[in-house]
């Protein structure tokens, strides 16, 4: 377990630097003003309220994550040997991902699951971007208080149904015998119905729909705060729509629109639902593939290793995205 | 003027285009669960019934998961409230430096697929428990990790909610009971938490309603025991019932309701401020005159 082990003492490191750290520069600079911790909550609610952050950053939050990544560092074992001479450090499950281990040959299934996965997503983003902005800049802009509740409780009544029955709802919409369908044969548009699901039409449209929410409140909420005498003054300098649009409200909504568009493509990178319940038979999503490691071949390490994969994969899409937009991660994801 | 016409027109189409994509196939699938046959159909209507309403009472695993899914609420809700509120505490008064590095660790189950914060629960739990030799007792269980998983993110959320009303506190408040000799913990007990309450209940309804409708991390987490969710996942994997639908008609229901109640108490509300306003302005007027 020593490998294992090694993940606990990690955070009390972290802690005890910037503990050394807050002590050396309380001594070099007293201030006699500032209070201690303990000192300004009392020493009950004090320790109460260090205790609950620290059981969920510690044991909830960076230890599960520190201990996954550990873990993808293993080799598959049966519980009996974990622990034992085998249960060595590698980076099998980890090239497993280049290189199929049982045909020893480059692994294009997995590598290209990964692939669709994340373009996939970059649609739906672009997507969804396309489909809010006119509603959120409608409403930030031009609507009225009342009329602007109103669409608020029509936007957020919806997404009280759960994701399943959602994606329930679009297969009875998309399926063969579906109401479209019936629709396009009834009007002698196709003779033979349309296999939405089978050609990833559904899982567009699923992944679009689960995530409209979250691309709308951010983009509303950075257009809302626009001064309306900045477009004012564009249209009288005789500015036409589209440039108002280019050169004063997405320059300063920037922040909304990275935050949106990070949040609805982690979401869609990371989803389960749509892709199982919407995708075609031969549409492989990335977490699919995660969850079979974990329920069919019950291989947790390269399961994990996957996970971690995708994790860093879409992380670092994402940081590239916002240093090529010029937006710090702060605002993106404040 | 008549371009300006044009112009609203579009936006009207616009948003009821919008509006349909998102209530068109909730109305279909609502049809369906009034309709006779097997399979869910919308059109033809062949005729009216409320079968698939008792068909969904009387199914076991559903209304098992149901259950379940209430516990595991209440459990990630009684864990993450409280935990929420002190982080954003913590997050007001931690050391300058370390600031960017706890934000980074309180948020980062927000930008975390759930997918990942599933496994990691079941991964460093399952060992922890083994270590511990709680493996074989009570705490080793679905609902247990689902409570632990989920309270990961829904803290985050939580955390976001009171640090948004914790901005807009004014400092003044806290000076002047501090002057009046209350202690510290006087007045975070009766000064900050009574300030905070709306933050406190809109976590804990937004807290259990995405513990409730959570899938990605539950899946994982879940282990043998089910949820409602993950009976409905099963469900729609194995083929298609109208029984579903009425599911979804009941849960519409619910939040249309929900939705009605709280425009109701924001406006009571609103119209409650308004009149305290109103007072207050007549007796500062009254006051001003009074000097006067």
């Amino acid at each position: 377990m020593s490998s294992r082990a090694f993940v606990f003492i990690i955070p009390v490191i972290v802690i005890a630097i910037f503990w050394v750290m807050a002590v050396r520069e309380a001594k070099r600079r007293p201030d006699p003003t500032r209070k201690g911790f303990f000192e300004r909550n009392g020493v009950v609610l004090g320790s109460v309220f260090i205790a609950l952050v620290a059981f969920w950053t510690l044991f909830l939050v960076a230890l599960p994550y520190l201990y996954m990544v550990v873990e993808s560092f293993h080799p598959a074992l049966p519980p009996m040997k974990r622990g034992g001479p085998d249960d060595v450090v590698t980076i099998a499950q980890y090239s497993s991902f280049v290189v199929n281990p049982t045909i020893g040959a480059v692994n294009w299934l997995h590598m290209s699951a990964l692939l669709f996965s994340i373009i996939a997503s970059i649609a739906v983003t672009a997507l969804n971007f396309a489909i809010c902005y006119p509603l959120a800049y409608y409403m930030a802009q031009a609507g009225t208080p009342q009329k602007i509740r109103l669409l608020m409780l029509g936007l957020i009544v919806p997404y009280w149904v759960n994701e399943i029955l959602r994606a329930f709802s679009l297969r009875l919409l998309l399926a063969s015998r579906g109401l479209i369908n019936q629709a396009l044969m009834g009007l002698d548009i196709t003779d033979a119905p349309i296999d939405f699901l089978g050609n990833n039409t559904g899982l567009y449209v699923g992944l679009s729909y689960a995530y409209l929410l979250v691309m709308m409140f951010p983009l509303y909420n950075a257009i809302e705060s626009l001064d309306k005498n900045q477009i004012e003054a564009a249209r009288d300098l005789g500015a036409p729509w589209w440039r108002i649009h280019r050169d004063v409200v997405i320059p300063y909504a920037k922040p909304g629109i990275a935050s949106g568009c990070t949040m609805v493509f982690m979401l869609s990178v990371g989803s389960l639902a749509a892709p199982q319940f919407l995708g075609g038979p031969r549409t492989l999503w990335f977490t699919a593939v995660i969850y079979d490691f974990f329920f069919q071949s019950f291989n947790w390490p390269r399961g994990a290793a996957y996970a971690f994969i995708m994790l860093i994969v879409c992380i670092a899409l994402v940081m590239a995205m916002l240093r090529l937009f010029k937006v710090s991660l702060g605002e993106a994801i404040k | 003027m008549t371009s300006k016409m044009i112009m609203r027109g579009m936006i009207g189409f616009y948003i009821l285009l919008f509006f349909g994509y998102l209530f068109g196939p909730l109305a279909v699938m609502g049809i369906t669960a009034f309709n006779t046959p097997n399979y869910p159909q919308a059109y033809p209507f062949e005729a009216f019934t409320l079968d698939w309403f008792v068909k969904l009472w009387n199914h076991r695993s559903m209304m098992d998961g149901l259950k379940n899914s209430i516990i595991i609420g209440i459990g990630v809700v009684a864990i993450s409230v409280p935990v929420g509120l002190a982080a954003s505490i913590i997050m007001s008064q931690i050391y300058h430096r370390a600031r960017g590095l706890y934000y980074l660790v309180t948020i980062s189950p927000l930008l975390t697929p759930g997918v990942i914060i599933g496994i990691s629960t079941v991964i460093f739990w399952k060992d922890v428990m083994s270590v511990t030799d709680l493996t074989k007792g009570l705490f080793y269980k679905g609902i247990i990790l689902t409570i632990l998983g989920q309270a990961s993110f829904v803290s985050a959320y939580c955390l976001l909610i009171f640090m948004a009303r914790l901005t807009r506190f004014d400092r003044a408040q806290e000076e002047a009971a501090l002057d009046l000799g209350a202690s510290y913990p006087q007045v975070f007990w009766h000064i900050l938490l009574p300030y905070l309450k709306p933050a406190v209940v809109s976590a804990v309804v937004i807290g259990f309603l995405s513990s409730f409708e959570n899938y990605n991390t539950t899946t994982f987490a879940i282990l043998a025991d089910k949820t409602l969710v993950t009976v409905l996942a099963g469900e729609v994997r194995q083929g298609t019932t109208p029984a579903l639908s009425a599911l979804a008609v009941i849960i519409i229901g619910i939040s249309l309701l929900g939705a009605i109640g709280y425009e109701i108490a924001k406006r009571r509300e609103q119209t409650r401020a308004d009149r305290a306003y109103r007072q207050a302005q007549i007796a500062e007027r009254d006051e001003v005159e009074a000097i006067a």
